[in-house]
C-alpha cells in the first residue's frame, strides 16, 4: 500500500472512529467511558492523514526538483511499505457497511451469568413502578432474599434469550471496556408472558418478587426469578450495556 | 530452529516486481483501495446476508470492539513513540537508566507504571526505547511490565476484586517479577540478531515534524494491520470456546492454572477489563485467577502478532513461550506466598 493509500485508509478510518464516536455506534462495542479517546484518536488519525498527503507534495516537488530518475531511486531505496495494513481495511468495513449490533442473546447463553454479591443494597427508587436495572433487580432478589423488593412493582428492560427448552430470560450484558469482555446478567421470567417470544426482542418488563431462584446452567450462578404481570417491546436503548460495573 | 532472517514480515518483495513492478504497485494500491470500496459498497447485501447468523453477528461485534477499543491506546502508544524516536535524545536514556543493564532493568520495570493504558500502547514504545539505544533487556522489561502494574490497571483489579485486596498486590508484585525475570533472562540468553526490527523511516524526513508525522504514519498501519489480526484471532475463540471443558477443568488445581493461562492467551482482552472477567471466573481458584492475570497482559494472540510485527518474527517465536513459562510460574510462587 503506498502513502496516498495508506492517508486515505487513515483518513476513513479517523472519520468512521468520529462518526461512532459523535453517535450513539460506539456504545454497541466499548464502554461509554472511552468516548473522548475515541474522538481524539479519530482526530490524531485524520490529522497524520493530512500530514503525510502534505509530505508526500513535498516530497514528490523535491524529488522533480532533483530530477526524475534519481529521484525514484531516492524513493524506492527506503523499506517497502508494510502489506499488513491492508487488514485495516476490514474494521473500516466492517464499521461503516455492516455496523454489527451489540451482543445478544446468543452470546448471552454461551456463558454464565456475572451477578455479584453487591456491598449493600439502598432502598427502593420511589416511584410505582419503581425502574430497575437487570442487573439491580437480580442483586436484590438473588442475595438480600428480596427484602427490599417485598410488596412493590419494578420495571426492568433487557432483552429476550429462550434457553434451549424454551425457558425465557431478561438479558442485559455487563461490559467493563469492550464488548469482548461483556457477560450477561440475566433474571428468569414468570407469569404472563406475551404469547410469542423472539429471542433478542427488548422487552420492558413490570411485576414483582418471587422467591423462587434457578441456576445458570453454565457456571452454576444464581439466576432469581421475576414474576411478570405486563411485558410490552421497547426499542433497543441507546446503551445497550449495563456499565454499573464500571464506576 | 529456521528461520529467514533476511527479511522482515511484509517486505517481501519479490524478484519479479522488481523495477518495472516497483512502478506498477505504486500506480495501483489507490486503484485496489478504491476497487475494494466500491466493491464492497456494491456487494453490501450479499455480505450482510452471509454474516447474518447469529454467530457470524456476535463474532463481527467483538472483532470491531477489540479493534475499536484498542486503536485509541494505539494511536496514544504511536505518540508516545514517535516523540521518543524524534524529540528525545538517545543521550537522555543513557543518564536516566542505569549503565549496567542488570539495574536498568527493574529500573525499566518499574518505569512501566507511569504508561498509563492497556498493551496495545506499550509495544511500539518498547520498540522504539530499542531503536533510541535502550538495552534491549531493559526495554522488554517495561514492555512486560506496563501493560500490568499501571495505576488504571491495578485500580480496575481492586474494584474487580472487593473482597480480596491482596490480588492487586499480587498482580503487581508477580507482573514486576516476571517482567524482570524476562528482562534478565534477555541479558543472559538473548541475542540481538533475533531481534529484527523492521526498517523504520524514522530518520527519514527534511524537518522534525516530517519525521514525526512519518513515524505515527507508518507505526499506526504497522501496528494497526497486526492489532486486526489478532482481534480476528480473538474474536474467532470468544466466538467457538466451550464454555464447557473451563467448568471441567476448574476441578483440578493444576488444570485450572493451565486452563486460565491458555484462555488469558487466547481471549486477548484489554489489561484494562481482563480483572472484571477472571472475577467472574468464580469456580476458579484464586490461584488461577492472578495467573489470568499476570499472564494476560504478557502475552495474548494480539501482542503476539503485535510483537511479531514490531521486533520480527524470529523474537517473537523464542519470547512468546518463555513470557508464557515464565508469567505462570512467577504468579503461581507469588500466590504460594500471598494468596
Amino acid at each position: 500500500m503506498n502513502r496516498q493509500a495508506q492517508a486515505a485508509v487513515m483518513f476513513l478510518l479517523g472519520a468512521a472512529l468520529l462518526h461512532a464516536g459523535s453517535t450513539d455506534l460506539y456504545l454497541r462495542y466499548v464502554k461509554a467511558g472511552l468516548q473522548p479517546l475515541l474522538l481524539a484518536s479519530g482526530a490524531v488519525l485524520i490529522l497524520t492523514a493530512l500530514a503525510t498527503v502534505w509530505y508526500e507534495r513535498g516530497r514528490s516537488r523535491r524529488r522533480a526538483a532533483a530530477g526524475g530518475s534519481e529521484g525514484h531511486e531516492g524513493d524506492t531505496h527506503g523499506h517497502p511499505e508494510p502489506r499488513i495494513s491492508w487488514l485495516l481495511l476490514l474494521p473500516l468495513l466492517a464499521l461503516i457497511l455492516i455496523a454489527p449490533p451489540a451482543l445478544g442473546s446468543y452470546s448471552a447463553l454461551r456463558s454464565g451469568t456475572a451477578l455479584q454479591k453487591p456491598y449493600a443494597l439502598g432502598p427502593l427508587p420511589s416511584g410505582d413502578p419503581a425502574p430497575l436495572s437487570v442487573v439491580d433487580y437480580a442483586s436484590r432478589a438473588a442475595y438480600g432474599h428480596g427484602r427490599s423488593l417485598h410488596g412493590r412493582t419494578v420495571r426492568v428492560t433487557g432483552f429476550l434469550a429462550l434457553d434451549h427448552s424454551g425457558a425465557p430470560y431478561l438479558v442485559r450484558m455487563a461490559l467493563n471496556c469492550c464488548a469482548a469482555d461483556a457477560q450477561p446478567v440475566k433474571i428468569a421470567l414468570t407469569g404472563s408472558l406475551p404469547p410469542v417470544l423472539r429471542p433478542d426482542a427488548w422487552l420492558e418488563v413490570t411485576g414483582g418478587y418471587t422467591p423462587r431462584l434457578t441456576h445458570d446452567p453454565v457456571n452454576n450462578g444464581p439466576v432469581p426469578y421475576l414474576k411478570v404481570t405486563s411485558a410490552k417491546p421497547v426499542p433497543v436503548p441507546s446503551d445497550p450495556y449495563d456499565e454499573t460495573w464500571n464506576n | 530452529m529456521a528461520i529467514t532472517e533476511d527479511a522482515p514480515p511484509g517486505a517481501q518483495t519479490g524478484p519479479a516486481d522488481a523495477p518495472s513492478g516497483q512502478e506498477g504497485r505504486r500506480l495501483s494500491s489507490p486503484l485496489v483501495l478504491t476497487l475494494t470500496l466500491v466493491l464492497a459498497v456494491l456487494a453490501q447485501s450479499p455480505i450482510r446476508g452471509l454474516l447474518g447468523t447469529p454467530l457470524m453477528q456476535s463474532w463481527m461485534t467483538v472483532f470491531v470492539a477489540v479493534t475499536v477499543q484498542a486503536l485509541p491506546f494505539l494511536v496514544l502508544g504511536v505518540l508516545l513513540s514517535a516523540a521518543i524516536a524524534v524529540f528525545v535524545p538517545p543521550s537522555f536514556f543513557a543518564r536516566a537508566l542505569p549503565r549496567r543493564p542488570a539495574l536498568a532493568v527493574p529500573v525499566a520495570g518499574v518505569a512501566g507504571a507511569v504508561l498509563p493504558g492497556c498493551e496495545c500502547a506499550s509495544v511500539p514504545v518498547a520498540g522504539a526505547l530499542v531503536r533510541r539505544g535502550v538495552t534491549p533487556a531493559a526495554a522488554l522489561a517495561f514492555l512486560l511490565s506496563a501493560p500490568a502494574i499501571n495505576p488504571i490497571v491495578l485500580t480496575a483489579t481492586a474494584v474487580a476484586f472487593p473482597r480480596d485486596p491482596e490480588m492487586v498486590l499480587g498482580r503487581f508484585l508477580a507482573s514486576l517479577l516476571v517482567a524482570c525475570s524476562m528482562g534478565w533472562l534477555w541479558q543472559r540468553l538473548g541475542r540481538t540478531d533475533w531481534l529484527r526490527l523492521p526498517a523504520h523511516g524514522a530518520h527519514e524526513g527534511a524537518t522534525k515534524g516530517e519525521a514525526f508525522w512519518h513515524s505515527v504514519r507508518h507505526d499506526t498501519m504497522h501496528a494497526g494491520g497486526f492489532l486486526v489480526l489478532g482481534a480476528m484471532a480473538a474474536a474467532t475463540l470468544k466466538a467457538a470456546t466451550p464454555a464447557d471443558w473451563l467448568r471441567t477443568a476448574a476441578g483440578n488445581p493444576v488444570f485450572s492454572v493451565l486452563a486460565l493461562a491458555v484462555l488469558a492467551v487466547l481471549l486477548s482482552i484489554c489489561s484494562e477489563a481482563d480483572a472484571f472477567v477472571a472475577a467472574s471466573l468464580t469456580q476458579f481458584s484464586l490461584t488461577a485467577k492472578l495467573v489470568f492475570l499476570v499472564v494476560g497482559p504478557m502475552i495474548d494472540l494480539k501482542l503476539f502478532a503485535m510483537q511479531a510485527g514490531t521486533f520480527g518474527r524470529g523474537f517473537a517465536l523464542r519470547f512468546a513461550p518463555a513470557t508464557f513459562a515464565l508469567a505462570v510460574a512467577g504468579a503461581v510462587a507469588t500466590s504460594a506466598v500471598l494468596l
